[in-house]
């Protein structure tokens, strides 16, 4: 048996049992556990072949060629081998832009709109499960519009896809994790010429405290501990770092920054930022999934239950797109959502399927352990969530910069949906991805209320770009053409000679 | 901008404003971009300053492109193809541009 690879969307059933989003390692694993109970499952993704972020080309990268990617990233290889002989339906260059849910009585199928090869199809099924991960946090400091200027996830992608590193001088800054792990790809792969400058807050917190005992148990505390005295010994590390701006005119030139001991200025000619990451959350939030403010994770994430259903039946969510969790959490949570689905359906039976959502949520467990303290120790400061130069860009798109934003909020609109028609923040083509949290953290501190409080833009299909003839050369049922064109489809014989002149 | 650890083993040659590059086959448009040296793929529809590949994943929107004719392609998703024809974007669209077009044909 193995994965059927669909590269049009035309070579797509028009029905399945089970659509997954993404095939990460939430996705990978959900499609291989439901194609064991032999139902119809599709998995639909961006990238030309699976792994997510995370395990970006582990079906091409060899351990010999690329040892500097580290023995997390191979953990994936596994998954991505059981994926690849599973029997679903792998579409690859395919983008989702939209879930219509099934909400008319007597129809329980969701379509879900996609693009493959230029062509677009809706989709139906009665189980969906989204498994579209998360994204980075974005970090708006002075000057992150540069040339130069990038995610650390960004830098990544690329030594894992392609074996790229950035040009030097590189200043790694900002707080999490991923930074860390970054720096260390990066010192062996063999970068120079590398400055990390950690964002992190130094002061004391009993948060912080309370989640260490849950740490010391964590499988990621070696790991971590490592890491930290590598990129030290290695490298210059300044923690403590409490404002940050990019400098250069067409592209960055260099880095000035400030902690407690004074201001610096560093050349730099490629800029790494990173300030954790949130759940990605817009095509959950556009199919009409209620959303939820998590205070720990700084992120509002789609309301669900411990096996990932949504309120919204038929709909759930796995991996980190339902909360932070990490890749092993994330692909566990994946094998619990399909065999939630399937027990829904009742493809599975009950006892059956509630002992062995048990048996996985008590291997995830141990995934989540620390959890709690990576959280609060690596809460982002204050004032890089929310920028005080009234000249820092919020919205990239539309270059809303944090003044025009603070003086639309004054103007008193009831929250960010309606900002965004005050200054059009949100609605340039990243669909507010880039702007959104820091939109709502400005609005809840000007306020003085919670994010939670203030909510976050009401998003819509399609949350990706689909083009008017991919939307025009969707197959239509005769009743719409009719009520279009009010001829029977019979009658339609449209050619040159009859076109309306 | 990115450099490879290794030397490119199997070429694909793609054209960038007209200048021809190589991608290693299997690059992301993005990715090969920036390792050919490109600094920057388009300028900003509202002030137009150049600006950059910035997230690789699909979710920032910076590396809009025109492949092939087609505009807005986003080149983190792309993977990179032999004789693709790709140009930067500059500021905003022009709704209008092919009735200027008619109109400066007009005698």
């Amino acid at each position: 048996m193995s994965v059927r690879l669909v590269f049009s969307a035309e070579d797509l059933l028009p029905v399945y049992d089970l659509v997954v989003i993404g095939a990460g390692p939430a996705g990978m694993a959900a499609a291989v556990e439901a194609s064991k109970a032999g139902v119809r499952v599709a998995v639909l993704d961006e990238n030309p072949r699976p792994g997510g972020q995370i395990y970006r080309e582990i079906t091409r990268n060899r351990p010999d060629e690329r040892t500097y990617l580290g023995a997390d990233y191979w953990k994936g290889r596994e998954l991505a081998n059981a994926f690849t002989e599973c029997n679903a339906d792998h579409a690859a260059k395919a983008t989702v832009w939209s879930i219509d849910p099934a909400e008319a009585p007597g129809n329980d199928r969701h379509r879900v709109g996609v693009t493959a090869a230029g062509i677009a199809r809706m989709i139906e099924t009665p189980a969906v499960i989204l498994a579209t991960g998360a994204q980075e946090r974005p970090m708006p400091v002075p000057g992150w519009t540069l040339p130069g200027v990038m995610t650390a996830g960004a830098a990544q992608i690329a030594l894992k896809s392609s074996g790229l590193v950035p040009s030097g001088p590189i200043v790694l800054a900002g707080c999490g994790p991923l930074l860390y792990l970054l720096a260390g790809q990066l010192i062996d792969a063999g970068a120079s010429n590398l400055t990390l400058l950690d964002t992190s807050q130094s002061t004391f917190r009993w948060n912080v405290l309370r989640g260490l005992p849950g740490f010391v148990l964590s499988p990621y505390l070696a790991k971590g501990l490592g890491l930290l005295f590598k990129t030290r010994r290695s490298i210059r590390v300044v923690t403590g770092v409490r404002s940050l701006e990019v400098l250069g005119r067409d592209r960055a030139e260099s880095v000035r920054f400030a902690t407690a001991r004074g201001t610096e200025t560093i050349d730099a000619a490629t800029v790494l930022l990173h300030q954790g990451v949130i759940p990605s959350i817009n095509l959950a939030s556009a199919a009409g999934c209620p959303l939820i403010w998590n205070e720990a994770q700084r992120a509002f994430e789609p309301e669900a239950d411990a096996v990932g259903r949504t309120p919204k039946q038929g709909i759930l969510i796995a991996g980190d797109g339902a909360g932070i969790g990490g890749a092993q959490a994330a692909e566990i949570a994946g094998r619990i959502a399909a065999v939630a689905a399937l027990a829904d359906q009742g493809r599975m039976p009950r006892d059956a399927s509630a002992a062995s959502i048990e048996r996985l949520r008590q291997q995830r467990e141990k995934f989540l352990r620390g959890r709690s303290f990576l959280d609060a120790l690596y809460a982002p400061r204050q004032v890089f969530l929310v920028p005080a130069d009234p000249e820092t860009i919020v919205c990239r798109c539309e270059e809303i910069p944090a003044g025009k934003l603070r003086e639309a909020i004054a103007l008193g609109p009831p929250g960010p949906n309606q900002l965004k028609t005050f200054v059009r923040c949100g609605m340039g083509p990243c669909q507010g991805r880039l702007c959104a949290s820091t939109v709502t953290e400005i609005m809840a501190t000007e306020r003085g209320l919670s994010p939670g409080e203030v909510g976050t833009y009401r998003l819509r299909s399609p949350v990706k770009p689909v083009r008017l003839a991919e939307l025009a050369g969707l197959p239509h049922a005769p009743r719409a053409l009719k009520a279009v064109t009010g001829r029977d489809p019979v009658d339609h014989h449209l050619n040159e000679t009859e076109l309306p002149s | 901008m990115l450099n490879r650890l290794r030397e490119i083993e199997e070429a694909v040659s793609f054209t960038f404003d007209g200048k021809r590059m190589r991608a290693q086959r299997g690059d992301m448009l993005a990715s090969a971009l920036l390792a050919a040296g490109v600094d920057h793929v388009r300028q900003s529809v509202v002030s137009g300053a150049p600006r950059a590949p910035y997230c690789l994943m699909g979710v920032c929107f910076e590396c809009l492109v025109t492949i092939d004719g087609v505009q807005n392609r986003q080149a983190c998703l792309v993977e990179v193809e032999e004789g693709m024809t790709v140009l930067s974007q500059h500021g905003a669209m022009d709704p209008l541009a092919r009735f200027h077009e008619d109109e400066g044909r007009q005698p």
